[in-house]
């Protein structure tokens, strides 16, 4: 045992845990290795000094933070590292065969995609596959389809498709919007959109987003496939729904009415910076009264937060002051930020706050009345 | 003439001389990415070195075990203090007369101190057998704030100066006091403020930093047992220091240690001083006989080798009701980490903080400076910036402002007001500089009129206004910075580095078919130096820049000189080279005379050669004169045509600027726009003025960085936050703000071509002037002084903590 955990569902996963915390500082890194040399120093984000005292059960993991993240829940650490560990490396051409190398390492194996997440955590050695699954040469999990009322992105669409499709453009502009907010385009070109939402880090943008659009991910593994809507998927940082010999192989996303109002606002200190925090809305208006708002918010928790109440006071509103002020108040008090470079807890709640305000009034002159 | 005899204007442009925009010749292999770097290189055998490194900020080392290590196959030795003590280089000494461990003996004294040094065939597996490595630590308490290192109950954190009540630098107070520094004259300054109408006071602080060069550290240590001599490559300002110090530490014969820096990405002072990376790869060649590398990491980089400031300020100005200043009382406390690693001239403790008059005629002025030790990393190198220069001008500039507030004064009147006027040069300040040269006002009010400073002034007071009543939720800053450096180190009757007087030097050849190969003991780092020494060379010689080859960094070939950094370049090598090159002119005269049939005497100098005064017909070019130096030279005299020069600068050099900064801060992200910046440099004459350009904007661009969030941070455990370029903030082309430049020319009396040195001002003055507008927003709040960083939580922060949100 060596971290307290938040949920049962996560006690029950133990072994699952174990793998996980060692990727606990996933998205902290300072620089993206280029593709082609993998192996290039990627510089460590900060000091680890792992002797932090473990939370308390039912205490929020907050000092996992998100991409500041300094504390290293387990023994002391009196390494640093920008090298990885040894790894066989797999490069399998169907999901099945994939599934089946998940399935014969169990935790010591894990799947690759971008690597924008994953290269980086084993630099550092926060991570230590000892299998890399990589899921690049798998051409069924490509490309993005539309059945009319849902819109499936397969896993391995990477984050510049989703900015480059026209069909996104047309039905879900906000994907675009979002996509636009991540990192940088060389990291773009080759970071997924499945190992954007699998990766489990709160500080990515497109989990409160698939949050926000109701989207559902679909997880295949030796059993077949099942569904998971994002708003139930992550558990704590770096701990969600998807089981080690698991993979989530497509995003289904439902698509909203035609002239719908959306807005991603992302605060951040630089390009190529996780938000302080950022707010993801989409709604509907008639004759200037909200018929729909859904509300998620991105890195001011362990998990993206779907801002259920906040969406149902606006609903039914004409966005007057009041009511969106009970709106920001009621998603501010769901935040539960880490304090960390990007600022303290108190402030990183108000910027929620704030880009919530700012979403809510770019979704309204978006949306038609 | 005919028609093809090139113009007098055509022979001086082909020479692409003094004031010519010329490209950088060293971009063709930059931009390419062709530049060679130590980690470039691969020499046969070679090895690699990584540390093992303390989790702890303060803690007794116990035990380390390397056994499970040394069994990893590919390990091929791990080194410890124990081992270096064999060879008396457990610790060494430091610039500033203090001494450090090299690696922790007993000991450590920071997070990331360097434990025990793995050599292993590649660097996987060194990384993997520093995970083998068992150190075992005892916790000792941890103090991380300077105000409390020295409580009469503070951890003992030098055990090894135990007893010692004389430091380097006079007596020390407490176990945890470094020095105490004292400039000026106490009793006139405390009399100037007893009679003051009005006073102010405030503690201003300067965060900890960092250079953070884009190559961190690094160095290849060759050692050949046969000869006996020791090869070491490595990302070195100042590579003929680093030999002496090598040679006096390893006992190995100078001439027997070559250093060698190749291609350098970035300095900025992270790479003045000797590091433990150094000593260890040295020494671990020694043992194995082979070569080893040692490469720094990011995280490596910023959380152990050189911070930079971490000076905490405590300015008083007295003034009388009209605003004229009559006194300036600064008390420093210096946060020098756990050794006091500064890279300071000899002297001066705290380099030229005594700088911190500023531009201003204070008649009494007093400073004291004290140093203390803390569970942090060792270093306080200059950053940019001559020894401690922008911690002085941070200092002053903001306290300027703070006195204006007081007065109800504008900020930009304040400062007119007390300018040393032009015809008070050379200027004797009240803490002992004689300022060279200098025209303030002209400077200031151009400032002022080409940004349109009036106007400005107004419109952020319709602002305020519309903010108070509401409109509004953003506020306007405009940023006030006039600076006066001190650069150029420096003169011999007060510069040395480890009993080294701070001359530099030039060393010019020309070749019979007239083509030059010079070398000089400085060691560019990004500054440009391939094109702009040759460029004083061409203007001096009359032969054209791209004929001419500038080589540094060698120390066999090199002339010894104390390196780059603190704007000195330009200032001392810069010197030297017009020195050497006036040599080579005179010899060039003499030999001009001989092939004209005429007295040396009767000859001009014409842009590229010498003609017969009256008779611009009858000339010979410096190509003729070249191939006669080696073909037929007058009798008697020397053949050849080179020249070395040593320059001891009888003084500094003060370059200054008027910067302005227009602020928009948003109140509830505390998000702040730089809407226009403005910079006036005056560096004396200008050698290249595309290359000042580019270095105004860099410098800049990292002045933006500190002022706006770059820091160093520790927890109370000492734990070291944000050393990645994740959480320290290194700006991209997306948040720098637009830069407008421009210049004004007040040449050095006293430098050969009036050059004074810019590389560092931008940083000097950009500081003051992004920190001046960020407070200057917030003035009509009520607020009197704002720390620094100004990331956007802490301006959000502060708006809050004024009652801003509401
Ligand atoms: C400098 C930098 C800045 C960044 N800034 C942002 C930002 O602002 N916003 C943002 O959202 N992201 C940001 N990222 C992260 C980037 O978007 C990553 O690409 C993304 O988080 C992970 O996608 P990937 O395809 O690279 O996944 P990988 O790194 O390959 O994998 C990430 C994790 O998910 C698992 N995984 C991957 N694919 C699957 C799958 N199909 N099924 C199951 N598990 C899977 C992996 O095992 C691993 O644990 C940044 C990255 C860098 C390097």
């Amino acid at each position: 045992m060596i971290c307290d955990s938040k949920t049962d569902a996560i006690r029950a996963r133990q072994s699952a845990v174990r793998v996980d915390l060692r990727a606990v500082c996933a998205s902290s890194l300072e620089c993206a290795p280029h593709p082609s040399a993998p192996f290039v120093n990627v510089n460590c984000p900060a000091v680890l000094r792992l002797d932090t005292t473990l939370p308390a059960e039912g205490e929020p993991l907050s000092w996992f933070g998100t991409l500041g993240i300094r504390s290293f829940c387990g023994r002391q650490r009196e390494e640093k590292d920008v090298i990885p560990g040894a790894f066989t490396y797999h490069r399998p051409s169907s999901v099945a065969e994939a599934v089946a190398i998940l399935v014969s390492h169990g935790d010591e194996a894990r799947p690759l995609s971008g690597g924008h997440s994953l290269i980086p955590m084993m630099k550092l050695r926060m991570a230590a596959p000892e299998h890399l699954v990589d899921l690049g040469g798998i051409a069924d999990l490509k490309g993005i389809t539309d059945d009319g009322s849902t819109i499936t992105i397969r896993a391995m669409t990477t984050q510049h498709e989703l900015i480059a499709s026209d069909l996104l453009a047309q039905k879900l502009p906000i994907i675009r919007e979002t996509a636009l907010l991540i990192a940088d385009p060389q990291i773009r070109y080759v970071g997924t959109l499945g190992g954007n939402v699998a990766n489990g880090d709160p500080g990515n943008d497109m989990p409160a987003l698939m949050q926000c659009l109701d989207a559902a991910y679909v997880l295949t593994g030796p059993d077949g496939e099942r569904d998971v809507p994002a708003r139930d998927f992550y558990e704590a940082a770096y701990f969600t729904a998807l089981a080690p010999e698991e993979i989530l192989t497509a995003v289904k996303i439902p698509v909203p009415p035609a002239g719908h109002g959306y807005a991603y606002e992302k605060l951040k200190r630089k390009v190529g910076d996780y938000a302080t925090a950022a707010a993801a809305v989409v709604l509907t208006l008639d004759g200037g009264t909200v018929t729909f708002c859904s509300i998620a918010l991105t890195n001011v928790s362990d998990t993206p937060l779907y801002a259920k109440e906040a969406g149902e006071i606006l609903t039914g509103s004409t966005l007057d002051t009041a009511t969106v002020a009970r709106a920001v108040a009621a998603a501010e008090a769901i935040t539960e930020p880490a304090s960390d470079g990007r600022g303290p807890a108190e402030y990183r709640t108000k910027m929620a706050g704030v880009m919530l305000q700012k979403a809510l009034s770019r979704a309204a002159t978006r949306a038609a009345s | 003439m005919n028609d093809m005899t090139p113009t007098r204007e055509q022979r001086e442009a082909a020479l692409e001389g003094m004031g010519c925009k010329r490209k950088r010749v060293e971009d063709i292999r930059f931009t390419q990415g062709k530049g060679q770097y130590v980690d470039d290189l691969k020499l046969p055998g070679m090895v690699f070195g990584d540390f093992v490194r303390s989790s702890h900020a303060h803690a007794k080392i116990t035990k380390i075990d390397a056994s499970e290590a040394l069994k990893l196959p590919g390990v091929i030795a791990v080194l410890t203090a124990e081992d270096l003590k064999g060879v008396n280089l457990a610790w060494m000494p430091t610039l500033a007369g203090d001494v450090q461990m090299v690696l922790a003996d007993g000991k450590v004294l920071y997070q990331n101190q360097e434990v025990a040094f793995v050599v292993a065939e590649n660097r996987y597996i060194a990384d993997d057998a520093i995970q083998l490595v068992e150190v075992e630590y005892e916790e000792l308490p941890v103090l991380t704030d300077p105000f409390k290192s020295m409580d009469p109950d503070a951890p003992v954190l030098r055990p090894d100066l135990d007893g010692k009540t004389e430091g380097a630098h006079g007596p020390r107070k407490h176990h945890n006091h470094i020095f105490t520094w004292e400039v000026g004259d106490r009793e006139e300054t405390d009399k100037a403020f007893e009679e003051a109408d009005v006073t102010i006071k405030e503690l201003i602080s300067y965060h900890r930093t960092h250079p953070s060069p884009l190559e961190t550290c690094q160095c290849v240590a060759s050692m050949d047992k046969i000869k006996g001599e020791l090869t070491v490559w490595g990302t070195f300002q100042a590579p003929h220091v680093i030999r002496t110090v090598a040679s006096l530490l390893s006992t190995i014969p100078e001439q027997k240690i070559h250093v060698i820096a190749p291609d350098i990405g970035g300095g900025f002072g992270n790479k003045v001083g000797a590091y433990p990376g150094y000593i260890c790869a040295i020494v671990a060649s020694i043992v194995t006989g082979v070569p080893v590398k040692w490469v720094e990491d990011r995280m490596e980089n910023l959380s152990t080798t050189s911070f930079a400031r971490d000076y905490h300020m405590t300015a008083e100005i007295a003034a009388k009701n009209d605003g004229t200043v009559t006194g300036l009382k600064v008390h420093v406390l210096a946060d020098h980490g756990g050794f006091d690693a500064c890279a300071d001239p000899s002297k001066w403790p705290a380099g030229f903080f005594n700088i911190v008059t500023g531009s201003y005629d204070f008649p009494a002025a007093h400073l004291e400076v004290d140093g203390v030790y803390t569970n942090k990393a060792p270093g306080g190198v200059a950053y940019r910036c001559s020894f401690r220069v922008t911690e002085a001008a941070y200092c002053i500039e903001r306290a300027m402002d703070i006195l204006a507030q007081k007065l109800d004064m504008d900020p930009a009147d304040l400062r007119m007001k007390n300018f040393v006027k032009s015809e008070q040069f050379p200027y004797h300040s009240a803490l002992g500089w004689e300022y060279d040269s200098g025209d303030y006002h002209t400077a200031m009010r151009k400032a002022m009129d080409t940004i349109g400073y009036r106007e400005l002034r107004a419109e952020q007071k319709a602002k305020q206004e519309a903010f108070k009543r509401g409109e509004t939720r953003e506020i306007m800053g405009i940023g006030v910075s006039f600076f006066t450096e001190i650069v150029g180190a420096g003169p011999s009757k007060n510069c040395d580095i480890l009993g080294v007087a701070m001359f530099d030097s030039a060393e010019i050849r020309v070749h019979p078919t007239g083509s030059v190969i010079s070398r000089m003991g400085t060691k560019s780092q990004g500054q440009g130096h391939e094109t702009t020494w040759a460029q004083i060379i061409a203007t001096e010689i009359g032969i054209p820049a791209a004929d001419i080859m500038v080589e540094e960094g060698n120390t066999d070939t090199a002339p010894y000189g104390l390196g780059t950094y603190g704007s000195r370049s330009t200032p001392v090598a810069g010197a030297a080279i017009a020195l050497a090159s006036r040599k080579i002119r005179n010899k060039a005269q003499m030999i001009a005379a001989h092939m004209l049939e005429v007295s040396e005497y009767d000859l001009e100098w014409d842009v590229d050669g010498f003609q017969v005064k009256g008779n611009p017909q009858a000339r010979k070019s410096m190509k003729e004169i070249a191939w006669a130096a080696y073909h037929a030279p007058p009798p008697g005299m020397e053949p050849g045509l080179e020249a070395v020069s040593y320059y001891d600068p009888p003084n500094m050099t003060y370059p200054f600027g008027a910067y302005l900064c227009v602020m928009d801060i948003d109140v509830d992200t505390g998000v702040a726009k730089t809407r226009r910046f403005y910079a006036l440099d005056d560096c004396g004459t200008r050698i290249n003025p595309m290359i000042i350009e580019g270095q105004v904007h860099g410098g800049l661009t990292e002045a933006f960085a500190i002022a706006m969030g770059q820091e160093i941070r520790y927890d109370e455990m000492g734990n070291v936050l944000g050393a990645s370029f994740m959480d320290f903030f290194l700006p991209t082309a997306v948040e720098t703000p637009h830069w407008e430049t421009d210049f004004t020319v007040t040449p050095s009396p006293h430098h050969p071509i009036g050059a004074k040195g810019v590389g560092e001002s931008p940083n000097v003055g950009g500081v003051p002037a992004f920190s001046n507008a960020v407070n200057d927003a917030f003035k009509f709040l009520g607020s009197t002084h704002i720390q620094m960083p100004h990331d956007a939580w802490r301006i959000w922060q502060a708006a809050k903590d004024l009652g801003a949100h509401g």
